[in-house]
């Protein structure tokens, strides 16, 4: 996903000469390509993330459109009040950019792991997020981060994700992508959850099931027409993200089903416990401390039988 | 712009009243450190910077960036008096449905660059807009005002380190150094001594001034940048309720307003009758 993050910001950059790039010392092997073709609007700020989130939205008040980028937690936890106060109070056109969204950087620990970053940006006023689910996605979210007015969050993965659409899909921010219909059941994801998610949906196929995959690259503004959707015409959803299940995706679907006042079906979250912090490993092994995708959406559509 | 001394003095005064009778009226804080700071204000819009009321959005204006929030009426009533927005407006300070909040807002209010209130953000945003600056080839200065109570966030410093790696002379860090912050003196809390040789380290050319003498204020910002290349912090030595007698340097009055007695004594005192 940063290989094409950083291929479509070269892009648009040569267009637009409003986009800086600034890191807090971090993306080696990743911006080297913007920082030589656009050496004089990049920035390393050095560890120094409340100072980079401060000048990005000094830039942004003189017309500048600058992209701060560093790893999970970085550009956004630690700067969070600059976030707030700085960028979101100004509208400012600030786009943050977080590479190793889930656990990308599972072996690292805890600090390292970004599972708590959808519910916090999603909370700040006037901020678009965005959760692209696979490097193809990730070319159109760069794209469409780098034109929205005002603040957006763009949350990553790491490297070598793989490609869940087969070409780039048209994307639109805050419009949910089908990547297959159903019947029975749908499973609505964000981030890099999507590879699993369309694995997941094709062994519930084998089983008879039948299951519509959405892939809700962007958090906020949520996609309600394709959830309501989802909710009348499939009679159940479960929403999946490597994330903690407070305040992402699914507490944002939650919001949105429980007031709606329409009935819904099941509804379950599939998302990091609490607990999982204490864990060391890789992300396949993290992402099995939070439980199995395949039973939980079984188990849904068997209670739903039995009701 | 004028570098008459007498009208420097008298838009002092005045922004002094319209503070006094602006945190009266609504029981607001932080007079103390808007009196601290007034003089400074009354230099910087009565003379140095280029800015124009009439165009508050001009692309070539200077830049003030307000890093101390809590001083907003004092700013309110500078932009006030040079014609950026009616006088009336001061009335509705803190008050329900107004754009002029009690730390400085930019909603709404022509003039206003940045909002703060929260402490040391302000010299990151003026840097980043000095860089702009630079990278377009402006001509533009930006200035920051810091009080000595926000250089304990180590934000400030993370933007002190920057800025002379970046050439930034087109960048005025201005501290308003009263010396006392909000639960003591900054000897007590947090002593910053010795401040100029702090900056000085940092790569910052520096100017220590009497920060209420508006002829030592504007000689210091004609010097300006001091080195070429390098970034300015003028180190203003301020006194807390600067004006007022029973205010000065006296910690309670960056949390109080006066009630009816004290504003007719202070009225009395900046040269009113009552």
């Amino acid at each position: 996903m940063r290989t094409s993050f950083i291929e479509t910001l070269c892009e648009v950059a040569a267009r637009d000469e409003r986009i800086w790039l600034l890191t807090a010392d971090l993306g080696y092997s990743v911006l080297e390509t913007f920082r030589d073709r656009f050496p004089r609007r990049y920035l390393n700020v050095g560890v120094a993330e409340q100072n980079m989130a401060g000048i990005a939205a000094g830039l942004a008040r003189c017309g500048k459109v600058p992209f701060i980028f560093s790893i999970a937690n970085f550009p956004t936890f630690r700067c969070l009040e600059q976030i707030r106060v700085d960028i979101c109070y100004h509208e400012a056109n600030v786009k943050i950019v977080s590479v190793g969204g889930g656990f990308s950087y599972g072996p690292q620990g805890y600090t390292h792991h970004g599972i708590e970053d959808l519910a916090v940006m999603r909370c700040l006023p006037g901020m678009t997020v965005v959760a692209p689910g696979d490097p193809e996605e990730t070319r159109g979210a760069t794209e469409a981060v780098a034109q929205a007015a005002g603040p957006c969050y763009l949350r990553l993965g790491k490297a070598k994700e793989p490609s869940v659409h087969a070409s780039q899909p048209k994307f639109r921010l805050g419009r949910a992508l089908m990547l297959r219909d159903g019947s029975d059941l749908t499973l609505i994801s964000t981030g890099a959850m999507l590879a699993e998610t369309v694995r997941t949906a094709a062994r519930l196929e084998a089983d008879g099931l039948s299951v519509r995959v959405l892939s809700m690259h962007t958090v906020k503004p949520l996609d309600h027409e394709a959830v309501l959707a989802a909710a009348k015409q499939t009679g159940g959803i479960v929403s999946v993200e490597e994330h903690s299940l407070v305040g992402g995706l699914g507490s944002a679907i939650a919001d949105l089903l429980a007031e709606s006042g329409k009935p819904f079906g099941f509804f379950r979250k599939f998302g990091v416990p609490d607990e999982v912090r204490q864990y060391v490993g890789s992300q396949e092994y993290l992402r099995r401390r939070c439980g199995d995708l395949y039973n939980l959406a079984r188990s849904c559509v068997r209670l739903r039988r039995v009701a | 712009m004028t570098r008459d001394l007498d009208f420097i003095r008298e838009l002092a005064r005045r922004i002094r009243l319209h503070t006094l009778r602006m945190v009266h009226a609504t029981k607001a804080s932080h007079i103390g450190s808007c009196f601290s700071m007034t003089d400074i204000l009354a230099v910087l819009y009565g003379s140095v910077l280029r800015v124009n009321p009439r165009r508050p959005e001009w692309d070539d204006r200077d830049r003030f960036v307000l890093s101390k929030g809590h001083g907003a009426a004092a700013i309110y009533a500078v932009l006030a008096e040079r014609g950026f927005f009616p006088l009336a407006w001061l009335d509705t300070f803190c008050r329900d449905g107004s754009h002029l909040a009690g730390h400085i807002t930019h909603h709404g209010v022509p003039g206003v660059e940045m909002s703060s209130g929260s402490l040391g953000h302000g010299l990151s945003t003026a840097t980043g807009m000095a860089l702009a600056g630079k990278s377009d080839a402006r001509p533009y200065r930006v200035y920051a005002l810091l009080s000595d109570g926000e250089l304990d966030e180590g934000s400030s410093w993370e933007a002190i380190l920057f800025a002379p790696h970046h050439k930034l002379d087109n960048l005025v860090a201005i501290v308003d150094y009263n010396k006392i912050q909000s639960f003591g003196t900054v000897d007590e809390v947090l002593p910053l001594d010795p401040l100029a040789d702090k900056w000085r380290a940092f790569g910052w050319s520096v100017l220590e001034v009497d920060g209420h003498d508006p002829e030592a204020l504007l000689a210091a910002f004609d010097q300006v940048p001091l080195v070429a290349g390098r970034p300015t912090v003028v180190i203003a030595h301020t006194v807390k309720g600067k004006g007022v007698s029973f205010m000065e340097d006296k910690l309670a009055w960056h949390y109080k307003s006066p009630d009816d007695a004290q504003l007719a004594t202070a009225y009395h005192e900046l040269g009113v009758a009552t």
